[in-house]
């Protein structure tokens, strides 16, 4: 439905020829706030404090600190910006994922993403946009809320629409019998004992779940996974993105510090487009090139959703070895063996204190062996156990996943309201707002009318 | 002879709109066919129940009359619903019927600026699209500012018993046959609905011994805010129920019943569906209950609740002794159906006046509802706004967040009707915040600047809300540490023991505690708070993430009540509608965008539409 007008809406939009930079836009009252709570400046200056139409540069850090991007951030306050409220625009660096993170972070501070059009809508709301512009914002609005809405649902495939409207349809059956059993309490009805109803919850609840879950394999087939080939130098992290790319991109040479700068390659297993990233080997240097090149690799550790530490097998385990391996702690990792072809010197019983068997994989890049065993376990780590069917792939932009989120909150605490022995009317409510969240991921907004139902499934009438 | 106001029919919306006029200085006349038949109850004896009873204390709130003519007549109580939440929990009365007339009648006997006066509607008089009298049967003509017709089911009523029908308003009264013509004449759209009533049967031929005694509560308590509660003496009901033999009985004649011969081919409610309707919908339930209803203190006339049958006298009488404990059972009056016109209700405003004729107003059972409370809700606001017209003033417009008054008006202005409407709670969205006992609170501001709740009833109601605050504020100041002594008494009360300190705000949330345990133990001296103080502290504390979460919806929603649409709108000329929402909203002429969005058939993206529109142009005429 709409929301009111001074709320504070985020969205993700991209300069034309510039897909690299992506600008997570704010408007509203709260916009500069919001940007504030995650922007650091190197001189600690707020957004707040420079002029309309001026540039800061600094960095997007999250609630617990974490850099998320290096990132400029442009200003223009109301009544000068487009829509004629405080507006943000935050230019990111670092990609699809720096981008949707920086978004996600506006969203935990307040804003709300906005609608299809609604920035465009504001402009004419408040006046920004003159009336001989009405028709084209019509336009926009009708094509963009309803069709591009209709159109996502239906991009949701039949899958995920039917299984959307399956839910709702089950949400407004456990309504139903809610309901009947407040509003008719001396009815005489059989009605479904109030535990029992629970389960169906429940139910209903996990199926949500396992939603969400291939909304995430859907988000990961969209935007790829960040994968870093970590290890010292020489070891074979070169050689290793050559095969699993199956081309010479990176250079690779028997001198140690070969790579400086990362190298990136884009690689699809199973339709699953991973963004492999080797990395300068770390070690500590005294040249400045390397080390810059070997601070980056810090950096892609912490970014990256999967680390492939490459170890050489034909070397003893040194002390750098362990020094990455703490560096990388909490992170997924696969530990990689190298070089199984030569002479095995590495203690391979001190590795498996720190990855479990699973998560050591022996290979050789130079010859190719043990590649596929990789690729699977690659696969499995990102994905989990169940493969994707590419036939069933999702793509769900965060919208849906925002409400898909707020469905699954709506229905924990119909659960609680059930566990803690609350009468109907207040699971029924919460029933009610997912039921109304599903409907809106597929367009479906008309009420939906529960007496009818009671009538039509009940014998109602003392 | 002219009058400031005319009401049309002393029913239970009549009533409430002439008192209320009456009550805001306006010279008013109530009109009715029947001097003799004020405030009937032509079918149930009883007053309240689910939805309905926070519609009574709505009415109550805003200065209306019904809850404390049910207070003095009532003879029996009772809370429905008690072991549910406070939002879904309502009061039921049964009802001395009669002394429910002459009590409402000595009212408006009683009440200065009002006329009761014998007499049928004939025709409404209208000049340039504005009312400025009536005129009766006999001839007469009243002339007045503003009209309110509140006729029931009188347009054109007919009554059906078997195969035989008459023209009646009620049993063994004159319908109004020419006001619908008149109506009609006026370009109004008028439907035709169904609604029928049991037969009723003498109390000395029951066999009590076979049925189910249903007691009232015994603990103070009362329909009206101004009343104080009190232990009633209650008269009991009876609950038996429908057998084998009952159905087929009912099968075999099936082709009798008004529903199957043709009788009737209206729609009736689904609320209150005849047992005819019961058995043949519903051919695998066993038994149907009926609960056996005392029509008041001095008669031995029995209402059966659940036989509702308007099937030939001699078959009702076989239905009726098939039943346990009604086997010698004597019908005193049948069952019968009646069917009557009334004025779809799209075509009136939120203050119940005509879209197209000014200061014409309708309230109750002619706009299609069913029930008692749904019509005297109705006719306070036709009353209060009919009043406030004639006296300049601006109107009064309940929405659906402030009330189920406002639900009520709300569903039948934008709903097509597809059968007499009856409220439930679950048609209120907001109910939880929409409580029969903060319906004072919610409301009583409003009645005192309408005129119609007192100063001092006001100042009550404020000095309620102040001390729940403060009290709310107290218990989150009371912190109470892990002792001994403390957890020794959260294990008397029945609840597990604290290891960190906690306030007994948060305490409260336990769904095992109850206030009166808290107050009882850590504050002392319960009797320093009023029942109503304590009971709304706890409902505010036990359910504030529920009643937060509603507010926050009713903010996020709430402007569009505030977008006002013009009634000459050209919704065709709007681009970018679907031609589906520009038919809609041409035929319904929603007075906001609220209830725009309401619509079946209009969706979010044309309402944004309609805001666009409406903002371009909005310099001037909105806002
Ligand atoms: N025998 C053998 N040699 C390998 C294998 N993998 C890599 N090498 C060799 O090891 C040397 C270093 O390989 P790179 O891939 O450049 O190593 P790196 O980890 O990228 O090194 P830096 O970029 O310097 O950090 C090269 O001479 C490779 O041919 C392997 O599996 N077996
Ligand atoms: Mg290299």
């Amino acid at each position: 439905m709409e929301a009111e007008i001074n709320d504070t809406i985020v969205a993700v939009g991209t300069r034309a020829g510039e897909a690299a930079i992506g600008i997570v836009k704010l408007s509203g009252s709260r916009s500069i706030f919001i940007a504030d709570k995650i922007f650091k400046s190197k001189n600690k200056k707020k957004i707040k404090d420079i002029n309309t139409y001026s540039m800061i540069y600094g960095h997007i850090v999250d609630n617990e600190g974490h850099l998320i991007d290096e990132v400029i951030v442009t200003v223009m306050k109301n009544p000068g910006s487009y829509t004629r409220e405080d507006v943000v625009e935050i230019n990111c660096h670092g990609g699809i994922i720096a981008t949707t993170k920086t978004m996600e972070l506006c969203i935990e501070n307040g804003a709300r993403i906005a609608d299809p059009g609604e920035f465009t809508k504001r402009a004419f709301l408040n006046g920004r946009i003159d009336l001989s512009q009405a028709e084209a914002v019509i336009d926009l609005v009708r094509s963009r809320t309803e069709q591009s809405l209709r159109l996502a649902a239906k991009n949701l495939r039949g899958n995920i629409k039917e299984e959307i409207n399956r839910l709702r349809k089950n949400l407004f059956d456990i309504r139903v019998k809610l309901e009947a059993r407040v509003d008719f309490i001396e009815e005489d009805l059989e009605v479904t004992p109030y535990q029992e109803i629970t389960k169906e919850i429940i139910k209903i609840r996990a199926e949500l779940e396992e939603l969400i879950m291939n909304e995430k394999k859907g988000e990961i087939i969209k935007n790829g996974v960040k994968i870093a080939i970590i290890g010292k130098p020489n070891v074979g992290k070169s050689s290793l993105l050559n095969l699993l790319s199956r081309k010479e991109k990176a250079i690779v040479t028997p001198i140690p510090g070969t790579t400086r700068d990362a190298v990136e390659e884009i690689l699809y297993v199973e339709g699953i487009p991973l963004i492999l990233i080797d990395t300068a080997g770390i070690r500590k240097t005294r040249s400045t090139i390397e080390k810059i090149g070997v601070d980056k690799s810090l950096k892609h550790i912490d970014e990256a959703e999967l680390i492939l530490l490459v170890l050489d097998g034909n070397r003893k385990l040194e002390q750098i070895d362990l020094q990455i391996i703490n560096k990388i702690k909490g992170k997924s990792i696969i530990c990689c063996i190298n070089k199984i072809d030569l002479k095995q010197k590495l203690e391979v019983e001190r590795i498996r204190n720190y990855f479990s068997e699973k998560y050591i994989i022996k290979i050789s890049a130079l010859k190719g062996k043990g590649i596929k065993k990789l690729e699977n376990k690659i696969k499995y780590v990102i994905l989990g156990k169940g493969d994707i069917d590419l036939e069933e792939k999702i793509i769900i932009n965060s919208r849906h996943k925002e409400k898909l989120e707020e469905v699954k909150k709506s229905l924990n605490r119909a659960v609680e309201a059930v566990e803690n022995k609350m009468s109907e009317e207040f699971p029924s409510y919460d029933l009610k707002t997912a039921f109304e969240l599903l409907g809106e991921i597929i367009g479906e907004t008309a009420r939906e009318d529960i007496l009818e139902k009671i009538f039509s499934q009940f014998c109602i009438g003392k | 002879m002219k009058y400031d106001i005319i009401v049309a029919g002393a029913g239970h919306a009549g009533c409430e709109a002439a008192l209320a006029s009456a009550k805001l200085g306006l010279k008013t006349i109530l009109l009715t066919i029947n001097v003799d038949k004020i405030a009937l109850m032509p079918c149930n004896p009883s007053i309240g129940g689910l939805g309905k009873s926070q519609l009574v204390r709505e009415l109550d709130a805003l200065g209306g009359q019904m809850a404390k003519t049910a207070d003095n007549t009532l003879i029996q109580i009772k809370v429905l619903n008690r072991s549910k939440g406070p939002a879904v929990q309502a009061l039921r009365a049964q009802i001395d019927k009669k002394e429910y007339e002459i009590e409402m009648k000595r009212i408006l006997e009683n009440t200065q600026n009002l006329t009761l006066r014998q007499g049928t509607i004939n025709k409404i008089l209208v000049k340039n699209s504005k009312v400025f009298g009536i005129e009766t049967e006999s001839g007469l003509i009243f002339r007045s500012e503003a009209v309110v017709i509140t006729a029931g089911t009188f347009l054109r009523g007919r009554i059906i018993i078997g195969e035989k029908d008459y023209k009646a308003g009620r049993m063994g009264e004159y319908p109004a046959m020419n006001l619908t013509r008149n109506l009609i004449d006026l370009n109004f759209n008028i439907g035709r609905f169904q609604t029928a009533t049991p037969p009723r049967i003498d109390k000395r031929t029951i066999d009590f011994s076979k049925t189910i005694v249903q007691y009232g509560d015994r603990e103070p308590l009362s329909f009206s805010f101004w009343d104080e509660e009190k232990i009633y003496e209650n008269i009991d009901c009876y609950l038996t129920y429908t057998n084998k033999k009952t159905h087929k009985i009912i099968a075999q004649n099936i082709e009798k019943s008004p529903i199957r011969s043709g009788m009737v081919d209206t729609h009736g409610p689904r609320h209150c569906p005849s047992i005819d309707r019961k058995v043949i919908n519903f051919p695998g339930k066993k038994r149907h209950p009926v609960f056996i209803e005392p029509e008041g203190a001095h008669t031995g006339e029995m209402y059966l609740q659940g036989l509702t049958t308007s099937m030939p006298a001699e078959i009702q009488q076989k239905i009726v002794n098939s039943v346990e404990g009604l086997e010698n059972a004597r019908i005193i009056r049948p069952g019968y159906a009646v069917e009557y016109d009334y004025v779809i209700p799209n075509q009136l405003n939120f203050t119940l006046e005509s879209k197209n004729i000014e200061n014409l107003y309708f309230a109750g059972q002619i706009n299609g509802t069913s029930g008692y409370e749904e019509a005297a809700a109705q006719g306070l606001i036709a009353g209060i706004n009919a009043a406030l017209k004639v006296q300049g003033r601006s109107h009064m417009v309940l929405t659906r967040d402030t009330s189920y008054i406002g639900v009520l008006i709300d569903d039948l202005l934008t709903k097509d009707l597809i059968e007499p409407y009856r409220m439930y709670t679950s048609r209120a969205e907001y109910r939880l915040i929409l409580r029969s006992d903060n319906a004072d609170i919610r409301l009583c501001g409003l009645g005192n600047s309408i005129g119609l709740i007192t100063d001092c009833q006001y100042e009550k109601v404020r000095r309620k809300e102040e001390k729940t605050n403060k009290l709310v504020s107290k218990l989150q100041n009371i912190i109470l540490n892990p002792d001994k002594k403390n957890n020794e008494i959260l294990k008397k009360i029945g609840t597990s023991s604290i290891d960190t300190p906690l306030n007994i705000y948060k305490l409260l949330k336990r769904p095992e505690i109850r206030i009166y345990d808290l107050v009882d133990y850590f504050i002392g001296k319960r009797s320093r708070y009023d029942k109503g103080v304590l009971e709304q502290a706890e409902t505010r504390i036990k359910y504030e993430g529920y009643i937060n979460r509603q507010l926050a919806e009713i903010k996020k929603l709430g402007d569009l009540e505030r977008y006002y649409l013009l009634p000459n709108l050209d919704y065709f000329k709007i681009i970018g509608l679907t031609y589906e929402a520009q038919e809609k909203l041409t035929k319904i002429k929603p007075n906001t965008l609220g209830q725009a969005s309401r619509i079946a058939g209009v969706s979010p993206a044309d309402i944004s539409i309609l805001m666009l529109n409406l903002k371009g142009r909005s310099k001037k005429v909105f806002n």
